[in-house]
């Protein structure tokens, strides 16, 4: 382990950590804040639950996966003060990995079956409903920004890209976004919604990276570059999901 | 021959004929060499005679005890199974493990006879969650015991909810000839279970030692049913079990009919544990020892004790019978392989994996013995391996043990490791192929020593196979 070289901080804030974190989001929470610490960084994470407002200095938010009890609560939660303030974050060079749920209530709306519409945040140019069919399976995404992303995916919801959306990534392997586009999730400045969960940060490190940096980019102003790190075991990982999502397809 | 082999059943052609295929199925799968195929005869079966499962139940004289619940459901109906036959029953059992509708018809064809006698007079059905809903339909139960509800392979079951909201209407039709034996410290099961029209018996602890500090990320049921406010414990045993009560209402853990406490684990031997009983007249505690270690199972045994009082067999059979008890093969089992102890325990989801890995460290606070982790991805693993990162790996970080990795999603798990804090110069990842990474695990723990292997469903098949083909012996809780 390095010694910090920079001395600096970093603040995480997991968005409901309590009620929406199935599939192993929590993964990506630990891959953010190991991969700070590795290179000397101390990060802090924050847990906001419903009725607590979003303190102004988050640099970097992660939002997961929840029940559809939870996600009603949730949606309600969101709408108003605090909706504004992660827009207003997110504007201002904040950090974001969304998935699934989350990604969903970031987008402008979510149609369930036969029921009220839960209105999200608009951060992303996307509406989300409820399809008639679950898409279940390991998913393989080629992107510009951070090469191959490797993950499973899980959810029947499907999400539809507004005019002004950039798609994360293309799928060749998996369903994505909504099983016809052939696209996987959404990129709006530094935050990112998608379906990949696996859990995801941790086998695709350059996207753990690329989420730090930001997030120490809005807290330092300045353009550091991070340490790099031995990253054998990662990519060890991360081939062997790809093959594995190869065999399986 | 007792007095029930001879009792006349009303001749029922329909019932024979499914039967007499059911059986013809089973024998025809038997002589072709494949195995695997216990829901073959439960379809054909149940194509001929929609009604035979609910037939057959019918008439087992004592009635059945139906087991539901994510964890323990084997090791709990087996003892379930035993302390009915010490207590003078004979059940009826789907001991093969397949727990689905077709799977449970097919293990009572196969225990039936052709005129309909169903081969016992107590039915112990292990119900699969997704199926529990169909098979109340099918049988009414004497005692239904819903033990526990955790994460367990999302994608095959979809989340806990959409189980505990199938679950409900079918838990709301049964009537007071039932009696539900739930674990009223598992919140949701609690919720299931309040205002039924159904006889409720309510077991959980008040134990001093074994709790636990915060909720572990691999929990759930984390919100009150009636206020949608976080929960909280008085006290936490496993997972999300344990004292709960709302903090903003005034919703809590209900009284309880059994009582587990004074909870003693004797390593990954043997438990004791009291249990203080108010279910029939016998008031008062009980010392109970059983062959099966770990917090987690002392829940198992306080569910089959409750279950016993119901089913009215003595406290003192109960007593004889637990201690009688060994573990399910293929559970938690050990063997002497090349001269080294091995215990294998089976990991499947993550509260079962936390509770594994809390008695392995239990002892020294970090992990000393050479450990073993074989993850595969196939159907009855799960698919998914994300929840991986739902179980409490940090626990490994401290002590000197060894880790190695193998199976399909080994490389997953070294990483899983390397983000729990073991330092690398413990980590081994070792090939994907049981047949040569088990030799090499083996060869890190010195001659005469132990070593844990910890595999899921498949890759536990797959070890026990290769260490049985490799003449290994099981050394312990021989069957
Ligand atoms: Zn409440």
């Amino acid at each position: 382990m390095t010694q910090p070289s920079k001395p600096c901080d970093l603040k995480i804030a997991w968005l409901y950590g309590a009620r929406m974190n199935i599939y192993g989001d929590r993964g990506n929470i630990i891959a953010l804040t190991q991969r700070a610490r590795w290179r000397g960084i101390d990060p802090e994470v924050v847990e906001i639950g419903i009725g607590e407002p979003i303190p102004d200095d988050v640099d970097i938010f992660f939002f997961g996966g929840g029940q559809d009890q939870e996600q009603i609560a949730v949606s309600r939660d969101l709408v108003g003060p605090k909706g504004k303030a992660i827009n207003r974050a997110v504007d201002n060079g904040a950090a974001m990995l969304s998935i699934c749920g989350g990604y969903q209530l970031l987008g402008h709306e979510y149609r369930p079956y036969g029921a009220e519409p839960l209105p999200g945040i608009g951060l992303f140019d996307v509406t989300s409903e409820a399809g008639s069919e679950r898409f279940i399976g390991n998913v393989l995404v080629e992107s510009n920004e951070w090469g191959s992303l490797v993950g499973f995916e899980n959810h029947s919801g499907l999400t539809w890209l507004g005019s002004a959306a950039t798609p994360m990534g293309k799928v060749t392997i998996g369903r994505g976004n909504n099983g016809k586009d052939g696209t996987e999730g959404v990129r709006f400045r530094n935050a990112i919604g998608c379906y990949l969960h696996g859990a995801l940060l941790p086998k695709n490190p350059k996207l753990a990276d690329w989420l730090i940096e930001a997030g120490a980019r809005r807290r330092h102003g300045t353009d550091a570059a991070l340490d790099a790190l031995s990253d054998t075991t990662e990519q060890i990982a991360h081939r062997s999901a790809i093959r594995r999502a190869k065999q399986m397809r | 021959m007792t007095t029930n082999d001879r009792r006349a059943f009303r001749p029922d052609p329909r019932l024979s004929a499914a039967l007499l295929l059911a059986k013809g199925v089973a024998r025809g799968i038997q002589v072709a060499g494949r195995g695997g195929g216990t829901s073959a005869p439960g379809m054909v079966a149940d194509r001929v005679d929609v009604g035979l499962l609910t037939k057959l139940t019918d008439r087992l004289a004592h009635g059945v005890v139906t087991v539901a619940g994510t964890n323990g459901k084997t090791t709990t109906s087996r003892m379930i199974a035993d302390l009915l036959e010490a207590g003078g029953m004979k059940p009826v059992h789907n001991r093969s493990g397949s727990n689905l509708v077709r799977g449970v018809i097919s293990a009572f064809a196969s225990q039936a006879r052709l005129n309909g006698d169903p081969g016992g007079d107590a039915g112990v059905i292990e119900a699969d969650e997704a199926a529990l809903p169909e098979l109340l339909e099918r049988v009414s139960p004497r005692a239904l015991l819903l033990n526990n509800l955790f994460r367990d392979q999302l994608d095959r079951y979809g989340e806990l909810d959409t189980i505990a909201r199938k679950w409900r209407p079918a838990i709301e039709r049964l009537g007071p000839e039932t009696t539900i034996v739930v674990n009223a410290d598992d919140p949701t099961l609690a919720a299931l279970t309040t205002g039924v029209a159904a006889r409720v018996v309510r077991f959980g602890f008040n134990e001093e030692r074994h709790r636990l500090e915060s909720l572990s990320h691999a929990s759930d049921a984390a919100a009150c049913r009636v206020c949608g406010a976080d929960l909280a414990w008085h006290a936490l045993y496993v997972s999300h079990l344990g004292d709960w009560y709302c903090p903003s209402c005034d919703n809590r853990r209900p009284d309880l009919d059994a009582i587990g406490l004074d909870i003693q684990l004797n390593g990954v031997e043997s438990l004791d544990m009291t249990v203080r009983d108010t279910i029939r007249d016998t008031d008062g505690d009980h010392a109970i020892h059983v062959g099966v270690p770990g917090v987690y199972n002392a829940y198992n045994v306080l569910a089959a004790v409750a279950v016993g009082r119901v089913m009215d067999v003595p406290m003192p059979t109960i007593i004889a019978s637990m201690a009688a008890f060994r573990s399910a093969f293929g559970r938690i089992e050990r063997v002497t392989y090349r001269d080294r102890t091995l215990t294998l325990a089976l990991v499947k989801n993550p509260v079962g994996f936390n509770e594994v890995l809390r008695m392995l460290t239990v002892a020294t606070g970090g992990l000393e013995v050479p450990t073993l982790i074989a993850i595969n991805d196939l159907h009855a693993d799960g698919r998914d391996v994300s929840w991986l990162w739902d179980v409490d790996f940090e626990l490994l970080a401290d002590g000197d043990g060894k880790l190695a990795t193998t199976g399909i999603r080994g490389a997953d798990m070294a990483n899983r490791l390397k983000y729990a804090g073991v330092a690398e110069d413990r980590l081994t990842p070792l090939p994907e192929e049981f047949e040569s990474s088990l030799d090499a695990f083996v060869e890190q723990i010195s001659a005469g020593g132990s070593g844990y292997i910890l595999p899921t469903y498949t890759a536990m098949l797959r070890i026990r196979k290769i260490l049985a083909d490799r003449g290994a012996v099981e050394s312990f809780w021989k069957q």
